[in-house]
């Protein structure tokens, strides 16, 4: 057990957390044998894309010491957006909806972090006052109605469930940013300073760093995720109304604590967020599966949350992951 | 912000009371009648309940974001209770044991089990919602016996309702102790800085997980009295109170650092924002614009203080 010994807490974080996913994927599969089915996997992976692109963008809120309860709310405000602008445009194609969706939604993450970053107010009251501005604000836009299938344009629709090498775009948009978060935050310089801004503030000032501009970075990219999950969510369930992904904030920040983000900042792999969604989208899939109503989902990502977080609370005295030294 | 200025906040929302006063009276000529006012004080005397001991929790330096979901739990609890036959007391006392025990949970994961209050309470939301949910389905109980609507549609005296009876006599009892005790004065030193006050002799852990109880309770009794009122328990029963409580925690003075605040100070607060849901209630507003005014309210009250500190 050297090796295991000599890997730093996150790296063995990470491995107990694939290990656990790998066993619930067996144990499904041992029950349902069609469960590991190339085909049901592709299935689960479209409907975990939505949930690891928020995980991965709430990642880098929580890095930095903060938490975004607005990203359920700014993905249905941009989703309604992107239904609006489809309604009144609907040759314009997809790209101009994926555009506009980034920019909104890094507009609305831009609003969280200047509050923030510029008056250095606590960011849970900051987002949960956001997260009900911005769905009063659908509100407003849409005038209470709903848009629906037929009033989208076939492009608008089909985007994400375009299939490439048998996973669709939204699967692949996924995974593309999951590894491009893994390559990020390995190697980039910003990402190394996200990381020190939030281990420890106060050090990172000192070092040249602004805390609060890096907390500004991250609601900005984490809001430009969501806008842009906003349109695929409507694309994908082809509606759009107030109420979409009410509450889905709770399931995103369950999945980075699942994937061994620690709420106090500086700590988190984006593997990690990856196997936390993957773990949940397991749970959900094969709910149905065993005869579980879908009414107990809610029941169990509490118990899952509980459990990750108390044992986090354990394991983790105070610790930072990236340039850990390797234990001798 | 010290206790002048504190006054001044408390003389602010006193103002705004006063012009919403006005304003609504000379809107509706039927807005100054008691039996008027007597129906508005509906609009947030639940609220205000959960707000009188959370703000005692957000001063100690803690938050508690699954009130809502703890009543939504307690309501589910008296329900089941109710349809087994459990008479009206006996369904009372089941709302109020479930929110204790509820605030317990909350309690022993922050003390015991060093977990972030932000992070528990999130946790246990979820999970309370999610009982509440996976017992009930898509069911609605509503077996309750007649007597038990007296909680939430009965009058103590004339035109004051149990309700309202109810929060004034705990306002002024949190206000006691949180302003004459040496509870209090414990309470606002685990805020300003706990360190300090474990080794100053005070049991923190204690009071941390005592304020945690005491707020599930109120949630609970909050539970007990919106179930009465609306007479039926859903599991998305007070969904997203939570957001509105804490509004008026913070609305009310209380500094969400911790250290700072007062309950006069949060049932002005409360006494301004139920007068508002009512007043864009007679307006015919409906309630999701409502959530646009709460939320810009909650970081309007926030970022005042933190503009006017930076000059």
């Amino acid at each position: 057990m050297t090796r295991w010994n000599s890997w730093s807490n996150a790296t063995r974080r990470d491995v107990q957390l694939a290990l656990l996913t790998l066993v619930l994927l067996l144990a499904a599969t041992a029950a349902f044998p069609g469960f590991a089915a190339p085909d049901n996997l592709a299935e689960l992976l479209d409907d975990t894309a939505i949930l690891i692109m928020l995980a991965l963008g709430q990642m880098l809120v929580i890095l930095v010491r903060g938490v975004d309860l607005s990203v359920a709310a700014n993905l249905a405000l941009c989703g309604m957006l992107a239904a609006l602008f489809n309604r009144a445009w609907p040759d314009a194609g997809v790209a101009p909806v994926l555009i506009l969706t980034l920019f909104a939604g890094g507009l609305l993450g831009a609003f969280n972090g200047l509050l923030v970053w510029k008056l250095r107010l606590p960011p849970i009251v900051v987002t949960l006052g956001t997260m009900s501005v911005y769905r009063g604000v659908i509100y407003l836009l849409s005038r209470g109605a709903w848009v629906n299938e037929n009033e989208m344009a076939h492009d608008f629709l089909e985007f994400p469930r375009l299939m490439f090498l048998g996973l669709s775009t939204l699967a692949w948009m996924a995974l593309l940013c999951a590894a491009a978060f893994v390559l990020a935050l390995r190697y980039s310089r910003a990402a190394r300073n996200l990381f020190a801004a939030g281990g420890n503030p106060e050090a990172a000032a000192y070092s040249g760093i602004d805390p609060g501009r890096m907390q500004f970075i991250a609601y900005v990219i984490s809001g430009a995720l969501a806008g842009v999950c906003g349109y695929l969510w409507v694309a994908r369930y082809a509606v759009a109304y107030t109420d979409i992904a009410l509450g889905f904030e709770l399931l995103v920040i369950a999945a980075c604590l699942i994937g061994g983000v620690a709420i106090t900042g500086g700590a988190g792999s984006a593997l990690g967020v990856l196997l936390g969604c993957l773990f949940l989208g397991i749970i959900r899939s094969s709910l149905p599966l065993v005869g579980i109503s879908s009414f107990w989902q809610m029941f169990i990502n509490g118990v899952v949350i509980l459990v990750a977080v108390l044992l986090s609370a354990r394991q983790r005295p105070h610790s930072r992951t990236i340039l850990e030294a390797p234990r001798t | 912000m010290n206790a002048r200025m504190l006054l001044r906040w408390e003389g602010v929302l006193a103002l705004v009371l006063a012009l919403e006063f006005v304003l609504f009276a000379s809107i509706s000529p039927y807005f100054l009648s008691v039996d008027t006012l007597s129906d508005a004080s509906f609009n947030f005397t639940e609220r205000a309940l959960v707000a009188l001991p959370l703000a005692l929790l957000i001063i100690a330096g803690e938050i508690d974001i699954s009130v809502g979901a703890i009543m939504a739990l307690a309501s589910v609890a008296m329900g089941l209770a109710a349809e087994q036959g459990i008479g009206t007391a006996g369904i009372a006392c089941t709302g109020l044991v479930t929110g204790l025990a509820a605030g317990c949970v909350n309690g022993a994961l922050v003390t015991f089990g060093r977990v972030p209050s932000i992070v528990a309470t999130i946790g246990t939301m979820t999970l309370f919602r999610g009982i509440a949910y996976a017992v009930l389905g898509d069911r609605v109980l509503k077996n309750y016996p007649e007597s038990f609507a007296v909680f939430g549609q009965g009058y103590a005296a004339g035109p004051l309702s149990i309700e309202l009876a109810l929060f004034i006599v705990l306002a002024v009892v949190f206000g006691l102790i949180l302003h004459r005790t040496r509870w209090g004065r414990a309470i606002f030193a685990i805020g300003a800085n706990p360190v300090a006050t474990r080794f100053a002799g005070i049991p923190v852990d204690r009071y941390r997980f005592i304020l945690f109880a005491l707020t599930g309770m109120a949630s609970g009794l909050a539970g007990l009295l919106l179930t009465s009122r609306l007479g039926s328990t859903r599991p998305s029963i007070a969904q997203g109170w939570e957001l509105e409580i804490i509004s008026i925690v913070i609305l009310g003075g209380v500094s969400v650092w911790g250290g700072k605040g007062s309950i006069l100070g949060v049932v002005l607060a409360a006494l301004v924002f139920g007068l508002v849901t009512f007043g864009l209630g007679l307006m015919n507003i409906p309630g999701i614009v409502m959530s646009i005014f709460t939320g810009a309210l909650l970081i309007l009250v926030v970022a005042v203080p933190a503009l006017v500190q930076r000059r």
